[in-house]
């Protein structure tokens, strides 16, 4: 028992799964931040309505949410002229950016429609209004929202291992075809799940900090 | 656009019916984890709220297990796991297995956050008219905690219908895999994809809205406070 799970140890072994992290973290960080700014623009065109941005802005959002993950990563893997894990990050990117323009819709309806009223009256543009008044404070009533979206972006880089993308769970899978007595399975899922739960509750701790810290806004 | 060339479609809509098989696959799939999600959210959610603390250290583990870690690498465990204690299972019950216990951790925290809307005023009354735990939760809390708990259970219906498409990971034979598999033989991605766009969107979208139209009723009828995510 001991011998197998030193095997699993091995040097090359362990590179083999830090590799697959590392392209777990690349696919989730560029997902973030890319969503991040895609959505807050389609919340913002949303909650404008104005005749066209608004409806652009539904109609991208509806039609991405309806639709599963892994259908969107494996349609650009097949219809777009880029290496799986840049069509596989592109599909996650378009995919989050919808939920996060919900999330921005809703923390936008919820700041109060006098602020508007008091910064146009002392002489702000709509967009000064939006930019130093409506956004953050719509920011602090989002944060716990995008913190649950932002666990859930570094959860589905999962799906990309069904076009071939080497990333943490493609290689505990690999592994398994090598090193695959009952210890060693249960060892690499073991450390497999462990990875991913500790970033997931670095993100969750992010984000309690941010709203922390964002606390004078709504105060 | 030759991708989508026409001659593709045409070769599509022949073999509809491999398609259909897909659907029944992924209806059966969605609606049998639905049943164990709901089971598994409504025993661990009322656990959440249960006065002994070692239910709700169950109920808070299961709950932070299953939401920090993967659906994929959840299915996939559950996939490779259970053949090392010789249990065969077709693929499209490890599907149900895994997309129930993972959607169930999602649906116990609608449970307890409709719990926790309810008044503890209501619990208290019921005690005290004799009713045991088990028969106020049974009787007064869960009823009440029904209304307010439909629209985001609707909204957890419809990423278990998303999700189910985790079958095609494993050769679950869903509506997914279906496309996924008749493209690879054919070699016309485009249309197939497409097509299974449009189902997915044919059911999800109308649910998205209905759960929606609730949550502003429920929100209405409650004075505007009620926030059980």
């Amino acid at each position: 028992m001991i011998e197998e799970l030193a095997v699993l140890a091995q040097w090359h072994n362990v590179r083999f799964m830090a590799e697959g992290l590392w392209i777990t973290l690349r696919i989730s960080v560029l997902t973030i931040v890319f969503s991040f700014i895609l959505g807050t623009l389609l919340g913002v065109m949303r909650y404008t309505n104005h005749w066209l941005l608004a409806r652009v802005a539904a109609v991208y959002i509806e039609g991405f949410r309806a639709s599963p993950l892994i259908l969107l990563i494996l349609l650009f893997r097949f219809t777009m002229p880029l290496k799986p894990v840049n069509s596989g990050t592109l599909a996650m990117t378009l995919f989050t950016a919808a939920i996060v323009g919900e999330i921005v819709r809703g923390g936008l309806n919820s700041v109060d429609k006098g602020q508007w009223e008091a910064a146009r009256s002392q002489g702000f543009t709509w967009w000064q209004t939006m930019r130093y008044i409506v956004l953050p404070q719509a920011l602090r009533k989002m944060i716990p929202p995008l913190t649950g979206q932002f666990i859930t972006v570094v959860k589905d880089t999962s799906y990309v291992w069904v076009t071939g993308v080497q990333e943490l769970t493609g290689k505990g899978v690999i592994i398994l075809g090598k090193h695959g007595s009952t210890i060693q399975f249960f060892a690499i899922f073991g450390m497999i799940g462990l990875i991913y739960y500790v970033l997931c509750l670095a993100i969750n701790r992010i984000g309690l900090w941010q709203e922390n810290r964002m606390s004078w806004l709504t105060h | 656009m030759d991708r989508f060339a026409a001659f593709k479609w045409q070769a599509l809509f022949k073999d509809w019916h491999i398609l259909l098989e897909g659907l029944g696959r992924t209806a059966s799939t969605a609606g049998l984890a639905l049943l164990l999600a709901l089971a598994l959210g409504v025993l661990f959610g009322v656990l959440a709220t249960a006065p002994w603390r070692s239910g709700r250290s169950v109920s808070r583990l299961y709950v932070s297990l299953i939401q920090n870690t993967p659906l994929v690498t959840q299915v996939f465990f559950l996939y490779y796991a259970l053949p090392h204690f010789d249990i065969m299972l077709p693929t499209p019950v490890v599907g149900v297995l895994g997309l129930g216990v993972y959607h169930g951790a999602y649906v116990t925290e609608v449970v307890r956050a409709g719990i926790q809307a309810i008044h503890r005023g209501q619990l208290e009354a019921a005690l005290s008219q004799g009713f045991s735990y088990v028969q106020a939760m049974r009787y007064v809390i869960l009823p009440q905690a029904a209304q307010i708990v439909l629209p985001p259970m609707t909204n957890q219906a419809v990423a278990l219908i998303k999700n189910s498409s985790i079958l095609a990971m494993i050769s679950g034979g869903d509506l997914m895999f279906q496309a996924d598999s008749w493209s690879a033989s054919t070699g016309y991605y485009g249309p197939a994809y497409l097509t299974v766009w449009a189902i997915y969107f044919a059911i999800c979208f109308p649910l998205a809205q209905v759960a929606r139209r609730w949550e502003e009723r429920v929100r209405l009828s409650r004075g505007g406070e009620v926030t059980a995510a």
